[in-house]
């Protein structure tokens, strides 16, 4: 695919500007890193604050009096459970109880959800989710993705920083709740919410205003120390804070019960895609599960590398990277359940060599209240 | 524009190496610790290795990526620079001075006089865009 046949955000100009290196990330062209680079992004946005670029992400509208009960059959997590102005984290499963994509359900009123999901799987999430549609006609799906820029401003003067813009009191805005206010004189979706592990908002709006509310946010930030955050820069943190990405920790193949995500997994709230394995995963106890580890040997392990306990290969690696703030190499894992826990020293074959390793709670970071 | 010291002999892999006698001391290029981002770690090896020209030697690591590193000249490993464990990052910011990796006896001293020069590497940088 040649770069001119890449998607593009609203806000390309602004990163080319910014001097973004671009890449192509599942069809999109977005800012890898700007020219300060991943690190100093990664700690900016753990101590000051970070601005991302997450236009990309898939909007998907459910409307109707069917719609709750569609959203509820069609995921793990309980819909019912949510108010108006609540979203909640959610999976997509396939009848083998693997995940077909990882996302949030919002809801705005009994009748009118959003979900929101992974700019990678936004094509394939709207066939899935439409193919069951079935001429239950109390159900309106509309693909809106190309309606939504989204901005994600994130970090411990997030907050400070989107006060100074915003028309609406974001204390009262608890975590993963949302309002519709004006940010920049633009009308946006604020939402507590974020893949970072820091304190922030990510915010929905309309295309034409994406780079007005960048700016905006750049110019308020700017006494902060605000800085533009990539794509390495957003994995960084999220692995730091063991948050799953899709592709890696979920698939087709690993489901959310293998991937820890068992508190979003609501199996007596009666029957959903997906269920019937899941129950017996829970009832059987898992075969496999992600476990998080450090490396206790100097060496980096990176997604794909094959996990050995003794000569027998347990696994391998989801998700490996170093962690800027942490100062250490970290990284995910799909073992066998037996090799999960805490204190298991493992080994990571890297290019050829058997580093050794140490199985480690996770998530390996978490914020200060 | 990256930096190209006069000095400097230059590898279309993007290391450089600086002849003495017949030591070679081999680093990677400034436009190839920009082109990574921030160097977090270097595989080096052990002196007494021996490499053939265009073999790899080592690796250097960004955050996001794992490059090789090809020695342009072959040779028996000398010493090699133990401070990079401690401070990758000096890739980052002295590419040519502190942050080279290795020194090496080159089998063949004349071998440095056919890699490209500071002015051919430039010529080369900028056929690549």
């Amino acid at each position: 695919m040649s770069q001119n046949e890449l998607k593009k955000t609203p806000l390309n100009a602004v990163h080319r500007a910014l001097g973004g290196k671009m890449v192509d990330f599942g069809g999109w062209e977005m800012p890898v890193q700007y020219p300060a680079g991943v690190i100093e992004e990664h700690l900016a946005t753990r101590t000051r604050a970070g601005l991302f670029d997450v236009s990309h992400m898939g909007e998907i509208w459910a409307e109707g009096p069917g719609a709750l009960d569609f959203i509820n059959f069609l995921t793990t997590n309980d819909v019912r459970k949510l108010v108006d102005g609540q979203a909640q984290y959610s999976v997509l499963c396939n009848d083998k109880g693997g995940a077909v994509d990882d996302l949030l359900v919002y809801r705005f009123d009994n009748e009118r959800f959003l979900l929101v999901v992974n700019a990678a799987t936004t094509d394939k999430d709207w066939s899935w989710i439409s193919g069951h549609l079935a001429g239950n006609s109390g159900v309106k799906l509309r693909n809106a993705s190309a309606e939504f820029c989204q901005i994600a401003i994130q970090g411990p003067r997030a907050v400070e920083i989107l006060q100074s813009l915003a028309d609406t009191k974001l204390s009262d805005i608890k975590y993963y709740h949302f309002e519709t206010g004006k940010a920049a004189g633009v009308e946006c979706i604020i939402s507590r919410t974020g893949y970072t592990g820091e304190d922030g908002f990510e915010l929905y709006a309309s295309p034409e205003f994406a780079e007005q509310l960048w700016n905006s946010l750049t110019e308020a930030g700017k006494s902060f120390d605000i800085l533009p955050c990539g794509l390495a820069a957003r994995n960084t943190l999220r692995l730091e804070s063991a948050m799953s990405l899709y592709g890696h920790e979920l698939s087709d193949e690993i489901s959310p019960l293998e991937a820890n995500l068992g508190w979003i997994v609501k199996l007596d709230k009666g029957d959903f895609i997906g269920r019937p394995v899941l129950a017996d995963q829970k009832l059987t106890g898992l075969k496999r599960r992600i476990a998080g580890f450090e490396m206790r040997e100097p060496g980096i392990a990176r997604d794909g590398f094959d996990v050995y306990a003794g000569e027998e290969k347990i696994g391998y690696v989801t998700s490996g990277s170093p962690a800027p703030f942490l100062k250490k190499n970290i990284g995910l894992a799909l073992l066998q359940a037996d090799f999960a826990n805490p204190g298991t020293e493992i080994k990571i074959d890297v290019r050829g060599k058997r580093i050794g390793a140490e199985i480690v709670p996770i998530p390996f970071y978490k914020r200060k209240k | 524009m990256p930096n190209i010291p006069e000095n400097l002999r230059y590898s279309k892999d993007h290391e450089w190496v600086e002849v003495n006698g017949d030591i070679a001391t081999i680093g990677i290029t400034d436009y190839a610790q920009s082109s990574l981002g921030d160097v977090v770690y270097v595989d080096l090896p052990r002196a007494g290795d021996k490499f053939d020209a265009h073999e790899a030697f080592g690796s250097v690591e960004s955050v996001k990526a794992v490059s090789e590193v090809f020695t342009p000249v072959g040779g028996q490993v000398t010493e090699v620079n133990e401070g990079l464990n401690d401070a990758p990052e000096t890739v980052n910011t002295d590419p040519y001075g502190s942050a080279w990796f290795i020194k090496l006896k080159m089998d063949n001293p004349g071998e440095a006089d056919g890699l490209l020069s500071a002015e051919e590497y430039e010529e080369y940088l900028s056929s690549m865009e």
